[in-house]
């Protein structure tokens, strides 16, 4: 085939990239060549719209082994253990299909953190539908948690939390973002620098196929009417196969052999060669014909393109190879010695004893294309005043049991229920809490995760959106006790070529840069995702954060549910009475305009680590921070999760009754403690000028308000839980 | 007590099961699949998974491997051996014990904890129980119970049912039922009661801050029964 502009366009580049191309090359790329450059310069591998911006966030830290650029982050969680974990979206292929796009994202994440060394021991998950009367939203939904279940239930590994939200602006254009951690010792780390010349580069795994070709460029593109075409670019996954490799690769990695080591992901064996060679400033020769294919006739172009799933590239010491491929036989997996590291700095490929890519590794790295995109900044909202006649006609309890009804609030069992969430017997948080916590096999030690984002204060207000969103993380953590360490990010946005959604991004990650920056909480990966959207209509801007944090006891950890009757409640935090963008004015007064809660970083840490503080000193019984649906519903879910009523007394303040209770003021928590402890506690929180009300105390089976509005807890439950279940089963 | 856990490719409660038997005294030991011989065992575990990725069957190409000869021998003269929820497929296929387990009711994976009520005591597993109803935990995608009318006429009439979903309280309606299973069982001995297939994941409860404490119970009186 002749490579001309127009055949470099249909590749999705531009044509001043592909002008740079035959510059850097000095002369015309073929065939294979352009593939490979169009793989490695597409949005998804090269980060070109978001590099410049990326680079502002905060990565470094005590407990930082490793920031962003390797396969995964890498922190200290002492004794010699560290946790390596990462989020990644799979949305692009979800859409497509949902059931295989879910599975393989799912299956890449646990492939970055083996790579690494680390067996996985927890999966989280953050995925966005559109609206539920959108006729698509419920198969999707249903493909995509049968996926994430039927890749990590093989695993074995368990799904311990995440975040599902429905909102229309995801109809044409779903989220699946995939989070795993692991456990390494921190002297046996791998990571994928190749270093020395001649070191036989060796190919494990599956087999290579024609799936998934071009997957990385179908996800740096928008979709239009014809998307249903791109199925042949989704992956197809194997959980199995990847079990087997997960074992055998941890076995090869027990000995000294392993030089580096890096999964096949986006853009398969094109961006691992290549990202080895790069980071070890070499290069790497290739021949074509040793790669194990599963069909006949496959050329170059299709060799490197593919993405099968479940392989992984390693450079082995000298004289290795034996002793690692009986490993592989052992589990049934390809083996094969593929090429060599050189000295070259360039990749070559060779097919049928012809050189079919020679092509010099910086160009494709270094070299790749880095934009200042145009983007414009989004104004902080007006301030809505709330009429008083447009609240004076609503009765609380109606209310509230609409909130716990809502998508977005309502309980997510049905679909956790079907991720196997006990297996490697140390999950001692299940699903439905704030964090999910699993413990440090064989250690005292505990490990808390959680996954957030909050798209409608984003949309509102992009830098607040972007702090609020590690704020909630922060929070998560330390509801459950742990204290927090670092996060990763998610980023899910439109068009960066398109100003509006370019400048969501860009405040976004300043917002989510200042937080973690003034909460030290670093981030050590991630993952950005653009052209989420239709034609030209992009999402709303959706960082989730997956935030985690160390329990050093997981017998001190906390659980959200009430425990015990005649304990006092408080509420830790003040609550101003930010209603704008709350559930509350969006859904049940219809107003969809105004600014996001206003964050406050000072009293976030102060707030925060002040409840640490007194979980350390064994004063709290249950927590729970308040976030979507305010006070009232952070309370009816720990009333609905321990089976306990309250009775709750509004503290005198200057805002009515609904303000209080249904207002999204940040860094709050619902804290229950004993009632004979209420003087240190408030000592402790008075001491760090922490404010807190008295809200109530915890009665048996009913939730009263001010002694008078009162509702069964049973009735609250079967609001809660019956939504999903009900709208799954018409 | 000396216990064998098998490891396929693709199990994945292996490492549980093995956790399991040593917090509650057995010295066990991990046997490849592919090994000809059993080592010498009081009680042989098929575990938890996903064998062969479920491929063909469930449990189906796990019950050909090479290591399962010498597993139905020992259970053929009389020896304890356990599958648990894949290790219970794969005992089905074997023909070990009867039936065969289908996909889950609804058609999805279910995670959650459930109620079984013993049905037979007089066996080296549930003997000397007091309770007569367990928590227990389950995980599975294919563990609806079948069996035509004349094996479960069969399997009551040898009282091989060995235990049913329930309620807390132990009783045994359609309502508990969490996969469609036959008249709610959850795990069957052979006609002999040294071989037990169950759906439930014992080793999930041996510690309060895990689902619960019922396995605990569980392997406790295991391991006193065979001294």
């Amino acid at each position: 085939m002749i490579v001309n502009e127009k055949v470099a366009i249909d590749h999705g580049l531009k044509k001043d990239e592909y002008a740079k191309i035959c510059e850097l090359l000095k002369r015309t790329p073929n065939i294979t060549e352009l593939g490979i450059f169009s793989a490695m310069w597409n949005e998804h591998c090269s980060y070109k719209s978001s590099k410049l911006h990326l680079k502002k966030l905060p990565t470094k830290g005590k407990k930082v082994i490793q920031g962003p650029g390797e396969n995964a982050g890498v922190i200290d969680i002492e004794d010699n253990d560290a946790i390596v974990f990462k989020i990644e979206s799979h949305n692009h292929p979800s859409f497509i299909e949902p059931y295989q796009g879910a599975a393989t994202g799912v299956g890449g994440i646990m492939r970055d953190i083996f790579t690494m060394g680390a067996r996985p021991i927890a999966n989280l998950n953050s995925i966005h539908f559109g609206s539920p009367q959108n006729k698509k939203t419920k198969n999707l939904l249903r493909g995509v948690v049968h996926g994430i279940g039927g890749y990590g239930n093989c695993m074995g590994v368990p799904t311990i939390a995440g975040q599902t939200s429905f909102d229309s602006s995801y109809n044409g254009n779903i989220l699946v973002n995939a989070m795993t951690l692991g456990l390494v010792k921190k002297n046996k780390i791998f990571y994928s620098k190749a270093a020395g010349l001649n070191k036989p580069v060796i190919y494990v795994g599956s087999k290579t196929g024609r799936d998934g070709i071009h997957g990385a460029s179908m996800a740096s593109a928008s979709f239009d009417e014809k998307i249903e075409e791109k199925k042949p670019t989704v992956q197809v996954g194997d959980p199995f196969t990847e079990k087997l490799l997960l074992e055998a690769c941890l076995e090869l990695m027990a000995g000294d052999s392993i030089i580096a080591i890096q999964d096949m992901g986006a853009a398969g064996l094109t961006s691992s060669s290549i990202e080895m060679a790069s980071k070890g400033n070499l290069g790497i020769e290739i021949n074509l014909n040793k790669v194990p294919c599963r069909e006949a006739k496959m050329t170059p172009y299709e060799i490197m393109l593919s993405e099968s799933q479940e392989r992984m590239l390693i450079v082995l010491e000298n004289g290795k190879e034996k002793q690692a491929k009986k490993i592989f036989d052992k589990w049934n997996l390809d083996f094969a010695v593929i090429g060599k590291t050189t000295k070259s700095k360039k990749i070559e490929l060779y097919f049928d004893e012809e050189k079919v890519a020679d092509i010099p590794v910086n160009t494709l790295v270094e070299n790749s294309p880095m934009y200042d995109r145009k983007w414009k900044k989004v104004k902080l909202p007006k301030k809505n005043k709330i009429k008083k006649e447009d609240i004076k006609h609503l009765k609380i309890i109606d209310v509230l049991k609409k909130i716990l009804a809502n998508p977005n609030v309502c309980s997510k069992e049905w679909i956790w229920q079907q991720y196997d969430h006990t297996v490697m017997g140390d999950t001692i948080q299940k699903p439905g809490g704030d964090a999910g916590v699993v413990r440090v096999h064989g250690t005292d030690k505990a490990v808390a995760a959680s996954v957030d984002s909050s798209a409608v204060y984003c949309w509102s207000h992009p830098l607040t959106g972007g702090k609020q969103v590690v704020c909630e993380s922060f929070r998560n953590l330390i509801s459950v006790g742990a204290k927090p360490i670092a996060i990763t990010n998610c980023l899910n946005f439109g068009s960066p070529e398109n100003e509006e959604n370019m400048g969501e991004f860009v405040e976004c990650v300043q917002g989510i840069g200042e937080a973690s920056e003034y909460l030290k909480f670093p981030v050590v990966s991630g993952n950005v995702s653009f052209y989420n959207q239709t034609k030209d209509e992009g999402i709303k801007p959706t960082p989730a954060i997956g935030g985690v944090g160390l329990i050093k006891n997981y017998k001190n950890m906390i659980t959200m549910e009430f425990k015990e009757v005649d304990s006092l409640v408080l509420v830790i935090g003040k609550t101003e009475g930010n209603i704008d963008q709350s559930l509350f004015a969006r859904n049940i007064l219809d107003e969809k305009n105004g600014p996001p809660p206003e964050v406050n970083l000072f009293n976030e840490k102060n707030n925060g680590e002040t409840l640490l503080k007194l979980i350390d000193n064994n004063l709290i019984k249950s927590a729970h921070d308040v976030s979507l649906g305010g006070i009232i519903t952070a309370v009816a879910k720990m009333c609905i999760k321990g089976k306990k009523g309250i009775n709750i007394k509004k503290p005198k303040y200057l805002i009515n009754e609904i303000e209080y209770l249904f207002a999204e003021d940040q860094g709050r928590y619902i804290i229950e403690i004993n009632k004979k402890d209420f003087k240190k506690v408030a000592d402790i929180l008075n001491k760090n000028a922490v404010h807190f009300d008295e809200l109530g105390t915890i009665i048996e089976n009913e939730l009263y308000i001010n002694d008078k509005t009162k509702v069964t807890i049973d009735e609250l439950s079967t609001s809660n839980k019956s939504w999903l279940t009900n709208y799954m089963s018409k | 007590m000396k216990s064998s856990v098998i490891t396929f490719p693709g199990s994945n409660c292996d490492r549980d099961m093995d956790v399991a038997l040593k917090k509650f005294g057995f010295k066990n030991k991990m046997v490849w699949h592919a090994d000809a011989e059993l080592p010498k065992s009081d009680l042989v575990v098929l575990p938890g998974g996903f064998s062969y990725g479920d491929y063909l069957r469930c449990g189906s190409m796990a019950s050909k491997s090479k290591i399962m000869q010498s597993v139905i021998n020992f259970a053929n003269s009389g020896g304890m051996v356990m599958g648990i929820c894949n290790g219970f497929q794969i005992l089905v296929e074997t023909g070990l014990v009867p039936g065969v387990l289908l996909r889950n009711k609804y058609l999805e994976f279910i995670c959650k904890n459930v109620f079984v009520k013993i049905k037979n005591k007089q066996n080296k597993y549930f003997k000397n129980i007091n309770n007569e109803v367990l928590e227990f935990h389950i995980a599975h995608n294919e563990g609806n119970y079948f069996c035509t009318n004349d094996q479960l006429k069969e399997i009551e009439d040898n009282n091989q049912i060995a235990i049913n979903y329930c309620d807390e309280n132990g009783k045994i309606e359609d309502k508990f039922n969490p996969n469609g299973s036959i008249k709610n069982i959850a795990g069957i001995f052979n006609k002999e009661k040294n071989v037990l297939g169950m759906m439930p994941h014992p080793e999930r409860m041996i510690d309060t801050s895990l689902s619960g404490e019922d396995g605990s119970l569980f392997f406790k009186n295991l391991i006193n029964n065979l001294k």
